[in-house]
């Protein structure tokens, strides 16, 4: 099985990297970007087809270490 | 004072810590290897070095934070044992959750390596009675995340509670943004956890006791780190 976390800032804590690719993308003239939030994808590859133990397993995964619950949400998607 | 230095893969200020340490306290530190499950017996003091552990993938200090060695770690602090972690060390304290909070990227984004001012808050702890409070030393820096932040309740309980023990400041004392190098949350440079046993910090006081290193501002914290524990002995 495929799976998705995706980790993003939480809202209201300061993204200077985003800032600053935001910033970048104004200067090569890219049009309509009203700001920039970066964020990180971990593809993950499950052994076994049990999608709802996938799941718990990826929220696992993500509370333990994937995502620092302090600043950080987290979605966890099963792919196939 | 018997002190044990932690030792994480890619951590490279280790032996600075150690070579402080012994010039402070007469003693050798034990080196601890992250794998270890334990930590040496009659241990007083804990210390998280700094430098890049695992490379500071994933987040700064994550992975490390998650060694076998942490949880001796915290059931070390869990029972009043004195913990002191710097630059990254304090990155993994953060990321243990020993201490409250996250060092985030430099507000400007640069890695920034220089000596930097520091103000004492207080004296009447384990980490800080080598000084006065109000004291501003000198101490060097080395981090391209620092910028402590944390949410506005852990921020008023931090403050209420006299738990910033270091904060960027000018060489007068005086707080203001220039002074505050990363842009950390109310220029907080050191914090200690609520029972005041583990003390987290960006700056580096170990590289900066020996007349060789050009100030000796840093032996403060280690001295009254030696004075603490023979007071308590």
């Amino acid at each position: 099985m495929k799976a998705r976390v995706t980790v993003t800032l939480k809202s209201g804590i300061l993204d200077p990297q985003g800032k600053a690719i935001e910033g970048a993308l104004k200067s090569l003239g890219v049009d309509g970007v009203a700001s920039v939030r970066q964020g990180k994808v971990f593809d993950i590859e499950l052994s076994g087809s049990d999608k709802a133990k996938a799941e718990a397993a990826l929220k696992d995964a993500a509370d333990k270490l994937l995502a620092n619950t302090v600043i950080e949400n987290y979605r966890v998607e099963v792919l196939s | 004072m018997k002190s044990a230095v932690l030792v994480f893969p890619g951590i490279n200020r280790e032996r600075d810590m150690a070579r402080a340490l012994r010039l402070a306290s007469g003693h050798e530190p034990a080196m601890v290897w992250h794998a270890e499950t334990s930590l040496p017996k009659g241990t007083d003091l804990v210390v998280v070095p700094g430098g890049f552990s695992y490379g500071d993938y994933l987040r700064c200090g994550a992975i490390a934070a998650r060694a076998p060695v942490m949880d001796a770690v915290r059931g070390f602090a869990k029972g009043g044992g004195l913990v002191l972690g710097v630059c990254n060390g304090f990155q993994i304290l953060c990321e243990s959750g020993l201490l409250p909070g996250v060092l985030m990227r430099n507000a400007r984004l640069k890695f920034i390596c220089r000596d930097v001012h520091l103000r004492v808050e207080r004296s009447d702890t384990p980490f800080t009675r080598g000084y006065n409070a109000g004291q501003v030393i000198r101490v060097p820096i080395a981090h391209g995340e620092g910028n402590y932040e944390a949410d506005e309740e852990t921020l008023k309980r931090l403050e209420g509670e006299g738990r910033v023990l270091y904060r960027y400041s000018s060489a007068e004392g005086a707080i203001d943004e220039r002074s505050n190098v990363n842009g950390a949350s109310h220029a907080i440079a050191g914090i200690v956890n609520d029972k005041g046993n583990v003390l987290g910090m960006m700056p580096h006081p170990e590289n900066h006791v020996e007349d060789i290193m050009g100030c000796t501002d840093g032996r403060g914290l280690f001295a009254g780190l030696v004075a603490h524990l023979q007071r308590a002995a």
